[in-house]
């Protein structure tokens, strides 16, 4: 892999982004995904998560981590549609 | 020999406080639970604003806005700071007329905010349905900002300095003597497998600390820290939800804030809608998960706010806490026993915005041992003097 790899493709991070996060001193998934901004986009993770979580193992030799918390909704929904669920939360 | 001071919690006010301590000569610790901005300081809308009802915190904010401008320049890290504005709504005759007052405190401490008439709200934000808007304020000199780099940036600096900062490692208690705290017991800890490091698991054996100075930022956490030093605070933590939508070109000047239901929303320089609404019941405790019933207050009211908007889709939601007082003022300054913790919590929502200026005052009150007016109208003995503050202008 060149150092210019994507590894999350919706908010443009690179191999090199994420070593340098790491390198900084964020040594967990959590504190790498608010360095570089991975798997805050469009898929919001789904997609570069895993790249990210063996990149980090690799760097620090650490087991591979836990994904990140998974942020609601599942895909992206508009306004409108949200705005006619019903107020209660479900049971 | 200089003060060893440990700063519990490395949220921005515990690394803004340690950065101040650092350059003053004390050899500072941070440590935090979780990871670094895992609390409030990573999960808030980036909002700052000096449009408060109270003469103290419209001039704390003035000084707080003002290091936010510099803040790319002195600290070296760009925090998207971009002074767009806050626009306050009301719906409700009661509150126009307290807006009102409110404007006139502020126009009083120096800030240019001004009434906006409903049919005028249209000139500040074109898509803003003024249906059902009472009145308005609005102040061009408040903005937002992107969170996460300010903590990185007090971080780093602090660091320069050699201010030593561990993450994943929390308080388990206090050595104490002779009416003083000699050294805190600390344990390293991990991300729960449950919800990736919201809550954190012990991860090895405790160790003691020794420390001269004890500062206590821990926000939502603090009444469970304090207590283990002995102190009864009458904080509760308050479960706040937010989401951002999809990026849109930028349309949206200021943060606009409906102080009737408690909705705001803001464009943030990533182009994002970042926003949140005030629900109630909330669960009790420390809960940092995200609900459905939120998502559907906030559609409703954004969407009535900003029909536009209907089609714009949400990507992601998430929560923090709050650390709310009673009487909507921090608690804020030494305790007399044990003589040398700080308390610095309770900021009741905005505790971010306030962080640039509160680092400065709270090193100097550690490193001075000097009690400032404002921090004496902040301690936590008001509450059973009966002693009590007022603030209205709380979003949410």
């Amino acid at each position: 892999m060149t150092a210019k790899a994507l590894l999350c493709r919706c908010e443009d991070v690179t191999l090199d982004e994420v070593d340098a996060a790491i390198d900084a001193g964020s040594h967990d998934i959590e504190s790498v995904k608010r360095y570089t901004g991975f798997g805050t986009g469009w898929c919001q993770g789904k997609q570069c998560v895993v790249a990210c979580a063996r990149r980090i193992a690799e760097r620090t030799g650490r087991a591979p981590e836990l994904p990140i918390t998974p942020r609601p909704p599942l895909h992206p929904v508009p306004l409108g549609l949200l705005a006619k669920l019903p107020p209660e939360e479900p049971r | 020999m200089s003060a060893r001071v440990i700063v519990l919690g490395a949220g921005i006010m515990g690394l803004a406080t340690a950065y101040d301590l650092a350059k003053r000569g004390a050899r500072v610790l941070v440590v935090d639970r979780s990871y670094l901005c895992g609390g409030a300081s990573g999960r808030n809308g980036g909002g700052v604003r000096a449009q408060f009802s109270s003469e103290t915190n419209i001039r704390l904010m003035r000084e707080s806005i003002a290091i936010c401008r510099d803040f790319a320049t002195t600290m070296g890290i760009n925090v998207w700071f971009r002074q767009g504005g806050y626009l306050f709504l009301t719906r409700s005759a009661a509150k126009a007329r307290a807006l009102e007052e409110n404007v006139a405190m502020q126009n009083r401490c120096g800030l240019p905010t001004r009434m906006v008439a409903p049919s005028e709200l249209r000139a500040i934000v074109p898509d803003l349905s003024p249906e059902g808007v009472v009145a308005a304020s609005f102040n061009g000199g408040d903005g937002v900002v992107f969170p996460w780099p300010f903590l990185w940036g007090y971080a780093k600096a602090a660091a320069a300095l050699g201010a030593e900062l561990r993450t994943f490692t929390e308080v388990v208690g206090f050595e104490r003597s002779g009416g003083r705290i000699t050294g805190v017991r600390l344990r390293p800890t991990r991300p729960s497998p449950l919800d990736g490091g919201d809550t954190v698991l012990a991860a090895g054996d405790a160790y003691v600390e020794p420390c001269d100075e004890v500062v206590l930022c821990t926000g939502a956490w603090s009444p469970k820290v304090a207590a283990m030093a002995g102190i009864a605070l009458p904080n509760h933590p308050h479960r706040h939800e937010i989401c951002a939508t999809e990026p849109l070109k930028p349309f949206l000047g200021p943060l606009v804030a409906d102080l009737t239901d408690g909705l705001y929303f803001s464009q943030s320089m990533r182009g994002e809608i970042v926003g949140g609404v005030g629900v109630d019941p909330v669960p009790e405790g420390i809960n940092q998960q995200s609900s459905r019933a939120f998502l559907a207050k906030y559609a409703r009211s954004l969407t009535r706010a900003v029909p536009r908007l209907e089609r714009v889709r949400v990507l992601r939601q998430w929560a923090g806490c709050y650390d709310l007082t009673p009487d909507g003022s921090p608690i804020v300054g030494r305790v007399p026993d044990p003589s040398n913790l700080t308390l610095a919590c309770g900021f009741m929502g905005h505790g971010f915005m306030m962080a640039p200026v509160m680092g400065k005052l709270l090193g100097e009150h550690v490193h001075t041992g000097v009690t400032s007016e404002l921090f004496a109208q902040w301690s936590l003995d008001r509450f059973a003097r009966g002693a009590l503050l007022r603030e209205t202008m709380i979003i949410g």
